[in-house]
């Protein structure tokens, strides 16, 4: 049970414990905020005053990403000793039809992930550009699923529900318009 | 030194990410694809006993840990930036499969390609820094 798919109703309370215990040491949680502060190191602030900051009052959520890298080492490592992602039978038609031929046998995609996928620039392109609209979209919203979707909703905050319906609004269009039009032959 | 609990904090969304499989590109897929209730029910329930817990400790007036007032803050009323910023983050998370906790879960994992994502991730924060003083917010 432990080493199988984590439920959904241990998981999402789970998740929600997590926040409760930043909250109780007078801290947010949110996954995205962690990028400015890792600009910011990365000496950002000589460049502009966006990311001047005053790293001590920060650093604690470089701490939280230092534990996330850990966790996701010891749970693939030695909490999985199956790492196929048994998603839904539509999911894995409709992604095979698209060249995803890993759907169902694998944690990511090898299509995109693998090593061999790497010797391909469109690869690089896809990651990166992937990882920019991520980056610049969840600073801009002031968020992402854990700071709007999960804090900020937990908080009752319209401008969390309008991020959040913003998210679908572009995952729908990426999942149903772009990707066949990215990954179809 | 206490602030090193962080860490084991992290530890464990690490590990609740990973084994959870939201941490996963096909579920994420799935999602998007509504053909599982598995994402929904992830979300929904971390935010049905979110909102319990959140309204407890604002109604009960408890201090922190290190004894300070604990500030939940209003999100300053805004639609452009949290729209535009919405549909971009989204676009992202669809392609990469990945949020940003997800992304460095999935380095740790040793998914290498992930360091691809965190480094258009970097970039991407960096250029809105750069241009947070001309977008609408």
């Amino acid at each position: 049970m432990f080493l199988q798919t984590w439920p959904w109703y241990v998981s999402g309370p789970a998740i929600a414990l997590i926040m409760a215990a930043l909250i109780l040491m007078g801290k947010r949680f949110g996954m995205s905020s962690n990028l400015d502060t890792l600009c910011s190191l990365g000496g950002a602030g000589k460049i502009t005053d966006y990311f001047k900051v005053d790293f001590k009052s920060v650093n604690w959520n470089l701490l939280v990403v230092l534990g996330s890298v850990l966790g996701g080492f010891v749970a693939a490592n030695f909490l999985s000793p199956n790492a196929a992602v048994e998603v839904s039978t539509n999911t894995v038609e409709s992604l095979r039809q698209l060249g995803f031929e890993s759907a169902g046998t694998t944690y990511l995609p090898t299509e995109l992930f693998g090593g061999e996928a790497l010797a391909s620039p469109k690869t690089w392109g896809i990651l990166l550009a992937a990882g920019f609209l991520v980056g610049f979209g969840t600073r801009y919203a002031g968020g992402c699923t854990s700071g709007h979707a999960i804090s900020g909703l937990s908080n009752l905050q319209l401008p969390s529900l309008i991020a959040v319906i913003g998210f679908f609004i572009g995952g729908l269009l990426m999942v149903h318009v772009l990707f066949p039009l990215i990954f179809g032959t | 030194m206490k602030k090193l609990i962080y860490i084991p904090i992290g530890v464990l969304l690490g590990v609740v990410l990973y084994k959870s499989e939201a941490a996963s590109w096909f579920r994420i897929q799935e999602m998007f694809r509504f053909d599982s209730f598995h994402m929904y029910g992830i979300i929904g329930s971390a935010l049905v006993l979110g909102i319990i817990l959140i309204q407890a400790v604002k109604r009960s007036g408890t201090k922190s840990l290190f004894g300070d007032p604990i500030k939940l803050p209003d999100h300053p009323r805004s639609f452009a930036r949290y729209m535009y910023g919405g549909i971009l983050f989204g676009l992202g998370w669809a392609l990469a499969g990945a949020c940003p906790g997800p992304i460095y879960v999935l380095v740790g994992a040793g998914e290498w390609s992930m360091a691809i994502v965190l480094l258009g991730a970097l970039i991407g924060a960096f250029a809105h820094g750069l241009l947070s003083k001309k977008l609408p917010y």
